[in-house]
């Protein structure tokens, strides 16, 4: 025979589990709606589309070491360092193509990135424009790309020339691999010295 | 005549002083044999091992002006450039070959699988055979399958005093022979030049060179492009400059017709290259 008391007590503490078994299931699904709002990465706003621009790359030519000009309408972001990036990049996707008069392996994914800064060495420093680019190219671009005076010297030839053609204010280029500064490109070209644009014009063939 | 004895004891030992500082022209150093031979090596190797770029070509008596200076001067890397082209008459011409790479640069690899490094020195061999049978002095900045720094390709080239500076390159891509001249941007021969652009006194001669080396191949039917790069140790160089850059022979169509390192088309080269310097010396009055 159980007592009274204790079949109150049991029937007390069994209406206490199940009404703390309910609260644990609402704090429950309460956690995890929260945890789905903070987890939600569906875009909250449209990607915008950069109007197509017309550009000018200057594309290297391996067999009579010149540089063609080639007009294209590319989008272009406004930002004037992601604007350097995206126009080295579609110079580089053009090497990077089977047919390729210059023919280097990589494409955009070689430019790392592109940092525009005011140049140094200006007469008027404040009032001066000029811009100072620093490219930083991957090292899996530089490690790809063919060993030779000729070939080197017209990768970073066509993307001085491209940059000077599309950004008129930079005038000073300096060439960085993996953020580090390195003493050639693939064992000829130069990268420790600062490159001009101006110097960067399209060569022509040196003889008939 | 105490102050005469003293006087002339201090101009020996700034003499000495000019010689370790290595700012005697070539023709007052001492040379194997003589007491201060091994003194002026070791100012030798100082400067060819610096890592600090601090070393000094030689120039006239005026260099003695250089040691009330070089406080002035410590902080920046400079080279005291030879007064272009000047050479002393009875002078013998002399050619410096610069086969590029070397040890563990092995620079390109051509179509055969053979490295740049081993067919610059071959052709850098089969031209220095060449010259030294036309009765010139070559200065090699290697023989053997050895690394050499640029800096020190440099500081060889700079001493040997050299009427022409051919730092040899072999390449896949492109067609023909490559002639390349510094793209520094030509400047007055001074008497200190900061070492990493010494060649910028030297453009004119450089561009000149090129157009000699240009009209001789040209003559033997190659496919020559002109152009101009930056290059570590041609840069340095105080002496008319090139680099050589061969690249495959093609036909009309592209396809190649003979690689780099094919000994009759290196053979062909070097012809050429040695009938350019030919006529360069005979341009340069030397014997």
């Amino acid at each position: 025979m159980i007592p009274r008391y204790q079949r109150i007590l049991f029937s007390v503490l069994l209406l206490a589990a199940l009404i703390m078994g309910g609260v644990l299931w609402h704090l429950r699904e309460r956690a995890h709606q929260r945890l789905l709002a903070g987890e939600d990465s569906a875009p909250t706003k449209a990607p915008e589309v950069a109007a197509a621009e017309q550009a000018t790359l200057l594309v290297a030519n391996d067999a009579d070491g010149s540089m063609i000009v080639q007009a294209r309408s590319l989008p272009l972001p406004a930002d004037p360092s992601a604007r350097a990036r995206v126009l080295l990049g579609n110079l580089l996707d053009l090497y990077a193509a089977p047919d390729a008069a210059h023919p280097v392996a990589g494409g955009a994914a070689g430019i790392a990135q592109v940092f525009l800064m005011p140049a140094r060495g200006s007469k008027d420093p404040e009032n001066s424009r000029d811009q100072f680019a620093v490219v930083n190219l991957t090292g899996t671009f530089a490690a790809s790309h063919p060993s030779g005076l000729e070939t080197e010297t017209l990768t970073v030839l066509s993307i001085c020339g491209t940059l000077r053609a599309n950004l008129p204010h930079v005038t000073q280029v300096r060439f960085l691999v993996d953020g580090m500064e390195r003493p050639n490109l693939a064992g000829h070209a130069d990268l420790t010295r600062t490159y001009l644009t101006a110097d960067a014009v399209p060569v022509a063939s040196g003889n008939p | 005549m105490r102050w005469i004895r003293r006087v002339s004891l201090d101009r020996l030992i700034l003499r000495q002083l000019a010689t370790q500082l290595f700012l005697l022209p070539l023709g007052q150093r001492p040379v194997r044999g003589d007491p201060g031979w091994g003194k002026s090596q070791s100012a030798v190797s100082h400067c060819e091992h610096s890592k600090s770029h601090r070393c000094w070509a030689g120039s006239g008596p005026e260099a003695f002006l250089g040691i009330a200076v070089l406080a002035s001067l410590a902080a920046h890397p400079f080279a005291v450039a030879q007064t272009p082209p000047n050479p002393a008459p009875a002078q013998r011409f002399t050619v410096v070959l610069d086969p590029a790479h070397g040890g563990d640069d092995t620079g390109g690899r051509l179509a055969s699988g053979q490295t740049e490094k081993t067919a610059t020195l071959a052709f850098s061999v089969r031209l220095r055979s060449l010259l030294a049978a036309r009765g010139m002095a070559v200065v090699t900045t290697r023989e053997s399958d050895a690394t050499v720094d640029p800096t020190r390709r440099a500081a060889i080239a700079n001493h040997a005093k050299a009427g022409a500076c051919l730092s040899l390159h072999a390449t896949e891509s492109g067609s023909g022979i490559h002639l390349f001249t510094s793209s520094l941007a030509p400047t007055q021969a001074g008497l200190f030049v900061p070492w990493k652009t010494a060649q910028s006194g030297w453009i004119g001669r450089s561009l000149a060179l090129a157009g000699a080396f240009n009209s001789a191949l040209l003559h033997e039917s190659f496919n020559v492009t002109l152009s101009r790069t930056a290059l570590i140790g041609v840069d340095s160089m105080t002496c008319p400059a090139l680099a050589i850059e061969i690249a495959p022979e093609r036909g009309p169509d592209g396809r190649v017709t003979a690689e780099p390192d094919d000994a009759d088309y290196q053979a062909h080269t070097a012809n050429a290259l040695a009938t350019a310097l030919l006529e360069w010396r005979m341009e340069a009055h030397q014997p």
